[in-house]
């Protein structure tokens, strides 16, 4: 992985190992100093990209095969049922 | 609830079987949603109740799974709001009614994520989903979701970094003690 980057994760890391609940801030608060580089507060959540590649692959694959395993169910009777009936009046 | 005798048209055959043929992915859509397959099911028949006594609404030619997919979601949102504290309470009875079963293996993994998936707020977990498994594109997931396309990758994003905290999957910046011992138990013992 880049380690050109590095020195931008620990700047990151630093404001994530404060953990602040969103509505725990007041507004006063807000101000500049604690404004992270891009312009957001620093209080939300943690940075966005911090994921890796190989997890973000493993929640994909986790949560495709969820998905599939309900697809897989097909359509129970009385919803076909109700989906003929409906189209079928006039 | 299913109004019997106030429908009054005759629907296209076409149209019934896109409508027919997108079920399978709605009803995944909607346990996916809300963890629960009979709550599911109900959201399913409600929504196809409003689309097909509606279908004046939708235009031919158009999306008709982003159509569907609106409509049950706005569905869920406004139920979730009436019912939030029950929907917030991931246990439930569940998977055990699926038809079916993982294998033993498979069953741990699929069972924690299911948990986790259940413990993100809805907006992450609908954005998710819409994108990551019912194959639409930020666009369309944008406009199911009556927001910005930026919103829902963000959205994305943040759900993605909560499941892998959530799953104790590896991260680059992963310093869990314990993060190699779950990590296998989340991949369900294979590697």
């Amino acid at each position: 992985m880049g380690e050109g980057h590095k020195s931008d994760h620990m700047k990151n890391r630093k404001t994530n190992l404060e953990p602040v609940e969103p509505g725990a801030v007041k507004p006063e608060s807000l101000n500049p100093e604690i404004l992270r580089p891009t312009g957001r507060p620093a209080t939300a959540h943690r940075p966005e990209a911090r994921l890796g590649r190989e997890a973000q692959a493993r929640i994909g694959q986790q949560l495709r095969d969820m998905y599939a395993r309900y697809v897989q169910e097909g359509v129970p009777p009385q919803i076909a049922d109700l989906v003929r009936r409906l189209s079928e009046q006039e | 609830m299913l109004h019997e005798g106030i429908v009054r048209m005759k629907l296209d055959p076409a149209i019934r079987d896109q409508v027919l043929s997108t079920v399978p992915s709605l009803r995944a859509f909607a346990i996916s949603l809300c963890g629960n397959i009979d709550r599911a099911d109900d959201l399913v028949q409600e929504t196809l109740l409003r689309a097909l006594t509606h279908i004046d609404s939708f235009q031919p030619g158009t999306n008709m799974p982003a159509w569907l997919f609106t409509i049950l979601r706005n569905l869920f949102r406004s139920e979730y709001r009436k019912r939030r504290r029950e929907v917030e309470d991931a246990d439930g009875h569940y998977a055990e009614t699926l038809k079916s079963q993982p294998e033993q293996s498979g069953r741990i993994e699929f069972e924690e994520f299911r948990q986790a998936l259940a413990k993100l707020p809805p907006d992450q977990r609908e954005a998710l989903i819409l994108v990551g498994a019912s194959g639409f594109s930020y666009e369309d997931a944008a406009s199911i979701c009556g927001c910005a396309v930026g919103t829902i990758k963000s959205r994305v994003n943040r759900a993605r970094t909560r499941l892998a905290d959530l799953l104790a999957i590896d991260t680059a910046d992963d310093f869990g003690p314990d993060h190699a011992t779950r990590a296998v138990l989340a991949s369900g013992g294979r590697t």
